[in-house]
C-alpha cells in the first residue's frame, strides 16, 4: 500500500512558553524549539507499520519553507522512502482550504492508495484531512485510533475516538483519508545516526506551476484569515500562590483539607 | 445580514445534547435579529422525541429523517445537509468527534467558509464574521475574520457559550428528505465501550492528576506516593495515557472519565479544553506547572508555578509526617 503522510513543522508548545510578539500580530518565534507536529509522527509511524505488513512506500509531504526539510528528513530516517517539499511564495497566506487544495494537486499525480494527516496541529483547526478528502470525493474518518487492513487489503477496520473512551468502529473503502490520533502506536526512536543516513537523500520542492495551481491557494483565496494574537482573558484566574514551596505545600494541604478532601 | 443561521443539533437516546441550546446564544451574536433554525438528522421516534422537545426552544426545526440516516455517520450527514441547506447558510456545529468528523468537508461540498473551534463570536460586519479562536493548546488567542460571501460552517466549542433562554414559542417542525443517493464509503459496525481499570477514577473525593510535566515513567510512582499518602487516586491526562504510562481508565477528559471530585490537583497538566471537559462539579482545583502561561491557570482556584518532580515528594512527605503526628495524638 502507498501512503502519503502529510506532515507539519511546529513550535513543540510542550518545549515552550508561547509569548505573543509586540505588534500582536505573531508570537515572538525567535528562541523557539521546532519539532514535528506530535500527532503527524504518530499518522507517519501508522503509515510505516501498514507498509511493513503490506509493502509498498511511505511519503512524507509538507507545505512550507526551506526549513521545513528538516522534519522530512527526520521521518525519512523514521522509514518514509519519499519526502516531498511543497513551496511556494504563492502559497503564503493560504487558509485551511488552500494548503488541503495544495496537497489535492499532490495527490493528483500520484497513486495513493492512502492518506493520513494528524488530527490537528499547533492552531488546533484540524481541518486539512477532512477537506482534503471532500475534494477528492474519497471518504474520510477523523479521530483514528486504530487501523486493521481487511478486505485482502481493498478497505481498512478503523477506531475512531469519541466519548468517554468509547471507540466507533467503521469499515472504510480506499483509497481514503484518515485523520491520526495521538496514543495509536508508539512513534519509534530516531537517532542523529538515522538522520545523518537519509541526509542526502534528494528532496524534491514542487511549486504552484510543477502542481498546476493557480488562484486557488494563497492569501487571496483565502476565505478565512486570522488577524492578530492576543493574551486569553484571565476567566477567574487563578490564586497565585507565591511563598517558598514549604509555605505552598502548607497552604495545599490545609486548601484540600478545608475542601473535606483528607483526614 | 441575511444570511440563514441554522444550529445543528447532536443528539443522543432522543436526548438533545447541551450545545443545541448554547447555538441560541451563538447565533444571536451572528445576528440578533434572526431565529436560527435547528436540523436534526436521524430516523425513527428518537429523533421525534429531540425535535418535539426543541420546539420550546427553537422557532423552527428541520427533521432530516432517512433510514440511512439511523446512525449518525458522519459521511451520510454531510451528503444530506449539502442536499438540503440553501446557499449561503450559516452552519453551526458541536466542535466534538462528530464535528471534527463531520464539518471541514462539508464546508467544501458547500463552497462555504470553515472556522473550527470557535470560543466567542464578535459579531457581523458586512460580509465578514469575525470570532475568536485559540492556538497552541489554549496558550494564547486569536481573532479571525471569514468571509461568509458563501456562507460558513462554524464549529463552536461546547460549554462556551451560555444556554439560550427558551424563546417562549411553539416551533414548527418541517420534515425534510434529501432528494440525493445517501451512499457512503464508510460504514458503521459498533461502539466499544471501554473496560473498567483497577482504580475507579470517579469514585475519590481527592485527584493527584498529573500530565505530561511528569516527564517520564519512573516519575509516575511519586504522584502514586502522593495519592497513597492522601487517600487519594492517581489521575491523569492524554499525554501519559498516550505514551502507554497510565491505562486509558485513568484519563480525565472528554476522551476518557469525566469525575466530580471535591479536590482536583493538576500536577504538569496544561489544561486544554478537552482535558477540562472532564472535570464537572466545581471542584477546588489547585494547579502546580513550571510554565506560568499554562492555560490551566486560568480555570484553576490556587495556581503555583514549580518543578512537580520536587514538589510533589516534598509535599508527600509533609502529608506522612502530618498523618504519622495525628495518628500519634489520636492513641
Amino acid at each position: 500500500m502507498n501512503i502519503l503522510v502529510c506532515v507539519k513543522r511546529v513550535p513543540d508548545s510542550s518545549e515552550n512558553e508561547i509569548v505573543i510578539n509586540p505588534a500582536g500580530n505573531d508570537i515572538e518565534r525567535d528562541d523557539l524549539v521546532y519539532s514535528i507536529n506530535e500527532w503527524d509522527n504518530y499518522a507517519v509511524e501508522e503509515a510505516l507499520q501498514i507498509a511493513e505488513r503490506t509493502g509498498g512506500a511511505v511519503t512524507v509531504a509538507t507545505v512550507g519553507g526551506e526549513e521545513d526539510e528538516e522534519i522530512l528528513r527526520r521521518e525519512m530516517a523514521m522509514g518514509a522512502r519519499h519526502g516531498v517539499l511543497l513551496s511556494d511564495e504563492r502559497f503564503e497566506g493560504s487558509d485551511g482550504r488552500g494548503v488541503a487544495a495544495i496537497l489535492k494537486s499532490l495527490v493528483e499525480r500520484n497513486q495513493f492508495d492512502l492518506i493520513l494527516t494528524g488530527v490537528q496541529a499547533d492552531d488546533g483547526a484540524g481541518q486539512v484531512g477532512g477537506m482534503l478528502a471532500a475534494m477528492l470525493d474519497y471518504p474520510f474518518a477523523s479521530l483514528v485510533n486504530s487501523i486493521e487492513v481487511i478486505g485482502g487489503g481493498s478497505k481498512l477496520k478503523v477506531g475512531r475516538e469519541i466519548e468517554g473512551g468509547a471507540r466507533e468502529f467503521s469499515e472504510i473503502g480506499l483509497p481514503c483519508v484518515l485523520s491520526i490520533q495521538t496514543g495509536i502506536n508508539e512513534p519509534r526512536y530516531v537517532g542523529m545516526r538515522g538522520i545523518r543516513q537519509v541526509a542526502n537523500v534528494p528532496i524534491p520542492t514542487y511549486g504552484a506551476g510543477d502542481l498546476g495551481l493557480n488562484g486557488e491557494v494563497g492569501a487571496s483565496a483565502a476565505k478565512v484569515r486570522r488577524v492578530d494574537y492576543f493574551v486569553p482573558p484571565a476567566g477567574k484566574g487563578a490564586e497565585m500562590l507565591e511563598g517558598g514551596r514549604e509555605e505552598n505545600i502548607d497552604r495545599v494541604i490545609a486548601l484540600v483539607k478545608a475542601s473535606g478532601g483528607v483526614k | 445580514m441575511t444570511a440563514p443561521i441554522f444550529a445543528y443539533i447532536v443528539h443522543k437516546d432522543g436526548v438533545a445534547d447541551d450545545t443545541a441550546l448554547e447555538f441560541l446564544t451563538a447565533a444571536k451574536k451572528i445576528d440578533a435579529a434572526r431565529n436560527p433554525v435547528a436540523i436534526v438528522a436521524g430516523s425513527g421516534g428518537g429523533t421525534d422525541a429531540v425535535c418535539e422537545s426543541l420546539r420550546k426552544s427553537y422557532q423552527e426545526i428541520w427533521k432530516i429523517t432517512s433510514e440511512a440516516l439511523t446512525y449518525p455517520n458522519a459521511e451520510v450527514i454531510r451528503k444530506a445537509l449539502a442536499d438540503v441547506l440553501p446557499a449561503g447558510s450559516i452552519v453551526l456545529v458541536p466542535h466534538a468527534h462528530f464535528g471534527v468528523d463531520l464539518s471541514p468537508g462539508l464546508s467544501v461540498k458547500l463552497g462555504a467558509a470553515y472556522v473550527p473551534d470557535v470560543v466567542d463570536i464578535e459579531g457581523v460586519h458586512s460580509t465578514v464574521l469575525r470570532a475568536v479562536r485559540q492556538e497552541f493548546g489554549g496558550q494564547v488567542s486569536t481573532h479571525v475574520e471569514c468571509d461568509i460571501t458563501a456562507g460558513a460552517v462554524i464549529n463552536v466549542r461546547p460549554g462556551v457559550f451560555t444556554a439560550g433562554a427558551a424563546a417562549g414559542a411553539t416551533g414548527t417542525v418541517v420534515e425534510k428528505v434529501p432528494g440525493c443517493d445517501l451512499t457512503v464509503r464508510r460504514r458503521y459496525i459498533e461502539t466499544v465501550v471501554p473496560e473498567a481499570g483497577d482504580v475507579d477514577i470517579t469514585k475519590y473525593p481527592v485527584l493527584v492528576s498529573i500530565g505530561r510535566g511528569i516527564q517520564e515513567q519512573d516519575n509516575i510512582a511519586i504522584a502514586e506516593e502522593l495519592a497513597e499518602a492522601m487517600g487519594a487516586a492517581v489521575s491523569c491526562s492524554r499525554p501519559v495515557v498516550d505514551a502507554k504510562w497510565l491505562p486509558k481508565s485513568r484519563q480525565v477528559g472528554s476522551s476518557g472519565n469525566t469525575v466530580k471530585p471535591k479536590v482536583y490537583m493538576a500536577f504538569g497538566i496544561s489544561g486544554s479544553f478537552q482535558h477540562l471537559a472532564g472535570i464537572k462539579g466545581n471542584p477546588l482545583i489547585i494547579a502546580i506547572n513550571k510554565n506560568p502561561r499554562a492555560p490551566i491557570f486560568r480555570v484553576a482556584d490556587v495556581g503555583i508555578v514549580d518543578d512537580i518532580l520536587e514538589f510533589i515528594p516534598e509535599m508527600t512527605a509533609k502529608v506522612r509526617t502530618m498523618t504519622a503526628v495525628a495518628g500519634k495524638a489520636s492513641a
